[in-house]
């Protein structure tokens, strides 16, 4: 329960942000009980006044009715804006969550994104939050009406008889102790649930969104069958989570039962001994009933409340997640910078246990292009990785213009590098959005200017709708290379100080990558360049070679120096002309 | 409710379930009979045992109640989450049945909010309707019946009542199914924006983006919120309009009923009582109307999940059973193949080739040209608009898709690893490889001496997407997957492109080595990557250039030749331009390798 009682805490602070929809929901709820209480008090007195035949008060009658109809609309009308502003709250609170939770995103470390199932983290934030939503909205409604309603009934029985009022008052706590114990031995139940509701959308996420590979292995039975299993685990914690929960409302119901029939012994015995009338009693009986209603329309909701519960604690998770360090407060914007790149002494690893780039060293003049080559797994990436300073350092520092990036705000570091992945990624928008990513506010001009310097504008042209084409999720029917020439454009037009290219042309045919290549080389003029790449043009350019074996550096120098060497690079060379 | 169906093999749960509940219904509604023998009978008779024995009738019917409804919530259980469970599997299979060109329409983001969200609104709503529907019907007619005992005329109100309580529903549900639907396109939405930030993160932070891209969800989370406030408004004067016309109806019955008691035709607790049922009832209406939301909200769900099980996949088995291959045939041949993607241009126009058993045939063409097109259409995942497809001298449309994509081991372009361990990965091309036929397969493709190198060997750990290996890591292990199966066709669609040249080789060696029998169709940018092939495929903008060897396609194919020398002079080009920018390195001669 200590997570529970935590969670609930911060919820309560975020809903703590709209107090005023708060107070307005617990006005309209008092005021719609208040007329509701007093249109039942109406009901009784105008049956009153038809007392029989022959005797009936048919002017005071129709007052009363005139009124009884006004109460039962205000009743009403409180009942929906209670209804209106619950909801608000509720849905305000849970879109709170969600910026929160994605602003977090954006100051998490890049390890966060490559640890976690997307598909996972996906559910957390629609599932989960909607959950919550969904809960908050039915658990204010009934919490603030039912807290007036409670609180007039017990005033009205303390009226009528302090004893027998007692007797209620003794038998509720046990009430709250039943669903408080029915609730607690199934929370267990409802996190597991939501964990499997977790893993299965991890599941989905990867399996559908890879669909195409799926089909091309004939791994759809395959995966279906693995559905099936995490379905068929879900079906069983659900169905534990739900019924556990769902015995809340009935083992409350059966307390009130008994305080029912309390009410009734205790107060006959009373009444026989003459201490109240029968009426009281009857009275008491209805009083008593719309007492403890609230307590069981809560826990008639307590399944909604118990996966709300279970899903607040994800939601938290990943707020609690351990966050970059953030820029220090004095962090420099880089501006006209030289473009002088250094590595000292630098050392990294992903995980502990396996040291990868250990005392690292180089100088890259401003303007210069460097090239890392190496084996495949050899750590080309990872340079990558630490220039943008997408991972931190374990030891040593990177300089750009003799400031060590750690003093410079990330933002301005990374906006000054324009970057090409071998990995192509475009978002669900049209081309001309995706080229103009990095420069939004670029004009038509400049945004068809960087398509040609890319190579991408005649394919965009034979589109159907040009440059105002819409790209599906994950690229839809582009192919690979097309993909390429855009993020390519993409970065022509953000114009950067330095470039970093990770296999930047490995999807493009030859043709067309020599004509890129060429607008690289026309942008690589004065600034300095990060490429890695395979092939031998832009390799034996290169200012500075820096070959790469097993996370270290092999050897370094221009392509000749290294031929010289007769080593490592040699070999690597030499491989392709056979 | 199309999904009712998915209900069925509940029936008798439902059934137990709600029958069940009804019985505590009735228990219920016999406490305050009871109740009132202990009142008017008991208290004025001073008769303590009979109060006594009555109380503990009382806790015996309470308690008899908490069983019934214990059953209920059991059933209820069972049943909703039995069907969320049926549905979901239904739905699974049939997104594994469709087609590329449904999976592209559809894109994976809604499909998972629908496997997920959507299935979980309907689960719900078959929960509440178990318990809450079968008790207030029976208490609503109960009531009625009873009023109509009392006195037929004043009954009349509540039967006017009905049908306008019915327009009420009918409207509400008719204006709100829309919005919720609208509800679920906002959660997608906010769910694709979610998922490409995660994606996407490494090219969101290099191009600083991450101020706009939380904009772009902020707002996205702002105009689902928005629309869930809209419709939940709208949705919450379901239960005022509801008290409304009743009261209004209890109003009209004491106005009328004044004038009958004083006329001398009804009594005063005759009315007390009509009132009293009137409450009945609208307690019990209150609660339907509730369950008309959860109904409606359902229904938006249930029609985005129907709109996913009725799409019929545009490619389907027709065949019964598989046919018998012809050993004579060639294995791969196109009659004239054009094909469209759906609203575009020819993406290929008039395709014919044959591919003998046993030989290589290269593809080659400038980006977009088609060549990824045409390895799709070989594997099936879309059937030609004109023209014919054959794989071992049976139409592609006639095989089974299965049976057909089992002989063929592909290695697509973005090659996409699972998670699981790198011997799952491997045991998606065959099933049932020994960890011998695993770490064979991975010797061919040159992953072993990486893999060896791992603490835990082929028993490492992949990521999602493999993020923990290199570009050209995955490359090969996408490879090692594609030759475990031992491919009659092995397609390679530009899947050497992150292999630097060394390992380029080696691969392509131990491929000769290693798999000489088996077809090979090498889709490459690299004219290298092509050149020993025993034919070449030229494709420009989806036309088939060329076909033939390299010797002759030089000869005779303009488009070739301009590739290949483009290609032979690259390097060669690239570093004149190099130099003449850079002035940095001498001129270098090089010939392409053999």
């Amino acid at each position: 329960m200590q997570t529970k009682r935590g969670s609930l805490h911060r919820l309560l602070t975020v809903i703590a942000g709209h107090k005023p929809a708060v107070a307005f929901t617990l006005l309209f709820a008092a005021l719609s009980s208040v007329a509701g209480v007093y249109a039942t008090l109406l009901l009784g007195r105008s049956i009153d006044l038809i007392a029989g035949s022959g005797d009936v008060d048919f002017p005071g009658l129709f007052r009363t009715l005139w009124v009884l109809g006004g109460m039962y609309l205000c009743s009403a009308l409180f009942g929906w804006l209670v209804n209106l502003t619950a909801n608000r709250v509720a849905y305000r609170t849970a879109r709170d969550l969600r910026h929160r939770a994605f602003a977090k995103l954006g100051r998490l470390p890049l390890s966060f994104f490559d640890r976690h199932p997307h598909g996972d983290l996906i559910s957390r934030f629609t599932v989960d939050l909607d959950s919550v939503s969904d809960a908050l909205a039915l658990g204010l409604v009934n919490l603030f009406s039912g807290a007036v309603v409670v609180v007039s009934a017990l005033a009205l029985m303390l009226s009528l008889s302090p004893a027998i009022t007692l007797v209620i008052l003794l038998v509720t706590p046990l009430c709250f102790l039943v669903a408080w114990l029915v609730a607690r031995s199934s929370q267990q139940s409802f996190r597991r649930q939501q964990a499997v509701v977790g893993e299965m959308s991890g599941f989905v996420s990867e399996i559908v969104g890879n669909q195409k590979t799926v089909k091309a292995f004939g791994y759809e039975e395959k995966s279906a069958e693995r559905f099936k299993e995490i379905n068929g685990r879900l079906y069983t914690v659900g169905k534990n989570a739900q019924f556990a929960s769902s015995l809340v409302n009935p083992s409350a119901r059966f307390v009130d039962h008994i305080s029912y029939l309390l009410v009734g012994v205790v107060g006959g015995f009373i009444a026989m001994g003459g201490g109240v009338s029968v009426g009281v009693v009857s009275s008491f009986l209805i009083y008593s009933g719309q007492f403890s209603k609230p307590f069981n329309e809560i826990s008639g909701i307590m399944s909604n409340l118990q996966t709300a519960f279970a899903s607040l604690d994800r939601i938290f998770a990943i707020l609690d997640e351990t966050e970059e360090q953030p820029d220090a407060p004095d962090a420099k914007a880089l501006a006209d910078i030289r473009g002088e790149v250094a590595f000292q002494d630098v050392s990294f690893s992903y995980s502990k246990d396996r040291p990868l780039i250990q005392d690292l060293n180089l100088r890259a003049e401003p303007g210069s292009l460097v090239a890392i080559v190496g084996p495949t797994g050899a750590g080309k990436t990872t340079i990558v990785n630490l220039l943008m300073r997408f991972y931190e350092l374990d030891g040593g520092a990177i300089r750009v213009d003799d400031f060590p990036s750690t003093d410079l705000e990330r933002d301005s570091l990374r906006r000054n590098f324009g970057m090409v992945l071998q990995e192509t990624w475009l978002f669900s928008g049209t081309i001309k959005e995706n080229i103009a990513y990095g420069k939004p506010d670029a004009t038509d001009e400049e945004i068809i200017a960087a398509a040609k310097f890319a190579h991408a504008h005649s394919f965009i042209r034979q589109l159907p709708q040009g440059y105002d084409t819409p790209i599906g999720e994950d690229g839809g029917n582009l192919s690979q290379g097309q993909k390429q020439l855009l993020t390519i454009a993409r970065v022509m037009l953000t114009n950067p100080a330095m470039l970093i290219l990770d296999e930047a042309t490995s999807s493009i045919d030859t043709l067309t990558e020599m004509r890129v290549q060429r607008a690289f080389f026309k942008m690589m003029q004065g600034r300095t360049s990060f490429v890695i790449a395979h092939r031998l043009s832009t390799i034996v350019s290169a200012d500075l070679i820096l070959v790469l074996d097993k996370g270290r550096i092999v050897e370094t120098g221009t392509h000749f120096a290294l031929l010289a060497k007769n080593g490592f690079y040699t070999s690597l060379y030499q491989s392709q002309f056979q | 409710m199309k999904l009712i169906r998915f209900m069925k093999s509940y029936r008798i749960q439902f059934t137990l379930g709600s029958a069940a509940k009804l019985t505590e219904a009735v228990l219920e509604l016999y406490l305050p009979i009871l109740m009132a023998r202990i009142i008017d009978v008991g208290i004025p008779t001073a008769d303590r045992d009979y109060v006594i024995k009555t109380g503990l009738w009382l806790l015996l019917f309470a308690f008899a109640g908490l069983c019934c409804a214990t059953v209920c919530q059991y059933f209820a259980a069972v049943t909703s989450q039995g069907t969320g469970t049926n549905i979901r599997n239904a739905l699974m299979d049939k997104i594994a049945s469709l087609s590329y060109r449904e999976l592209d329409r559809f894109g994976p983001s809604t499909l998972i909010n629908r496997l997920s969200s959507d299935v979980g609104y309907v689960q719900q709503m078959v929960a509440m309707t178990m318990r809450l529907v079968t008790r207030a019907p029976f208490i609503c007619i109960g009531a009625v019946v009873m009023s109509i005992g009392i006195d037929r005329g004043l009954s009349l109100v509540f039967a006017a009542m009905i049908p306008l309580l019915g327009l009420i529903v009918f409207l509400l549900m008719r204006i709100t199914s829309p919005l919720y639907r609208r509800v679920q396109q906002r959660l997608d939405t906010f769910a694709r924006v979610v998922r490409e930030n995660l994606s996407g993160v490494r090219v969101i932070r290099a191009f600083a983006r991450t101020g706009q891209e939380r904009n772009r969800a902020d707002s996205a989370a702002d105009e689902l919120s928005d629309a869930y406030i809209h419709v939940a408004g709208l949705s919450a004067l379901m239960n005022p309009a509801t008290s409304i016309v009743l009261n209004a109806g209890i109003i009209v019955v004491l106005y009328l009923g004044a004038s009958k008691v004083f006329a001398g035709r009804l009594s005063q607790g005759d009315l007390l009582a009509m009132t009293t049922y009137a409450t009945k009832i609208l307690y019990a209406l209150l609660v339907i109307a509730n369950l008309v939301v959860l109904v409606t909200k359902a229904s938006a769900s249930s029609a985005r999940i129907v709109e996913v099980l009725e799409t019929e996949p545009s490619v389907t088995d027709t065949a019964a059973a598989p046919p018998e291959p012809i050993p004579v045939a060639p294995l791969v041949e196109f009659q004239d193949v054009s094909f469209a993607y759906s609203g575009g241009d020819n993406a290929l126009e008039h395709i014919s080739f044959r591919l003998p058993r046993g030989k290589t045939l290269g593809i080659v063409g400038v980006t977009g040209s088609g060549k990824s097109t045409l390895t799709s259409l070989i594997q099936r995942f879309y059937d030609p608009d004109f023209g014919r497809v054959f794989f071992e001298g049976i139409a592609a449309w006639d095989w089974l898709q299965s049976a057909l994509r089992g002989r063929i081991g592909v290695v697509p372009q973005n090659g996409t690893l699972f998670s699981g361990t790198i011997a799952d990965n491997i045991r998606w091309g065959k099933e049932d490889a020994s960890d011998e036929e695993v770490v064979a397969a991975l010797k061919t493709a040159q992953c072993w001496d990486f893999v060896s190198g791992l603490p835990d060997g082929i028993n490492t750990l992949i990521h999602e997407g493999g993020k923990n290996f290199s570009g050209g890591q995955k490359q090969r292990l996408t490879i090692a997957r594609a030759l475990v199966r031992r491919p009659l066709l092995l397609i390679l669609d530009d899947s050497l492109s992150a292999l630097d040249y060394r390992t380029d080789l080696n691969l392509r060696r131990a491929l000769a080595a290693d798999l000489r029998e088996t077809t090979v169709i090498i889709v490459s940018q690299r004219i290298s990557s092509v050149v020993s092939a025993d034919a070449i495929l030229v494709l420009d903008d989806g036309k088939q250039a060329g076909l033939g060897n390299h010797e002759y396609l030089l000869r005779t194919c303009k488009a070739y030749s301009e590739i290949y020398f483009s290609q032979a002079e690259a390097p060669k080009e690239g570093i004149d331009l190099a130099n003449k920018t850079r002035q940095s390195a001498p001129p270098l001669d090089r010939h392409r390798g053999s």
